[in-house]
């Protein structure tokens, strides 16, 4: 029963992705395009705690930790970049 | 037989997956992007949270690095949705027609005359001093 319901909130969350995915080709501006990427980033992190709930490894936690650190600096680097204060 | 906690976890887990499906929905419907932007960090932000707290449902010896994460996304995610705003509205994005109020721009605009006087004020002063 809970790995049906892992399976159910990992369907609903690619089904997401997919959205956030077609914003970000779409997107009339950049802007547009920095939110759907900061989405795109956090979907990836619950991806990866899915992945660790599958695999059941506790060691990918760390990765999600680190890559919500990293995607964090990306997206606060590109908006101070497009206010052009740098 | 499963137990209540892994239950409970499982909820939790779809909970969230909604959460981020409406996100993801909102991402692509809204107008404008200051909506977009509204859509897309609070409802990831919990659905995020509620997809961390149904995996340390699951695995309780994961708990302290899942709420490491979940302080972490719950301060940086409004942190950069907030910059990235002051840096569309700085650029002069078109917002979508609905949009009837905007006191940032008010203030600004307040700002801008009131400094506009003060130069129009030095400027008139020199042209006082060429013709004297």
């Amino acid at each position: 029963m809970v790995e049906s319901l892992i399976a159910v909130a990992a369907a609903l969350t690619g089904i997401a992705f997919l959205f956030a995915l077609l914003r970000f080709i779409k997107g009339p501006s950049t802007f547009d395009r920095v939110i759907a990427f900061d989405v795109l980033t956090v979907i990836s992190i619950t991806f990866i705690v899915l992945s660790a709930l599958i695999e059941e490894r506790g060691i990918y936690l760390d990765v999600a930790l680190v890559y919500a650190l990293l995607s964090f600096l990306g997206v606060i680097a590109i908006a101070r970049y497009l206010e052009g204060r740098f | 037989m499963e137990s209540l906690l892994d239950i409970t976890g499982g909820v939790l887990l779809v909970a969230g997956a909604v959460f981020l499906l409406l996100g993801g929905l909102g991402l692509w419907r809204m107008p404008d992007l200051f909506n977009r932007i509204q859509a897309g960090a609070k409802t990831t932000t919990l659905g995020t949270i509620l997809i961390l707290a149904g995996a340390a449902f699951l695995h309780p010896e994961w708990g302290f690095k899942l709420l490491l994460i979940g302080i972490f996304l719950l301060f940086t995610n409004p942190l950069s949705s907030q910059v990235l705003a002051r840096a569309a509205h700085r650029r002069n994005i078109e917002t979508s027609p609905q949009t009837s109020v905007d006191m940032l721009a008010d203030a600004f605009s307040q700002k801008a005359t009131s400094e506009n006087d003060l130069s129009e004020k030095a400027g008139s002063d020199k042209d006082a001093e060429e013709k004297s």
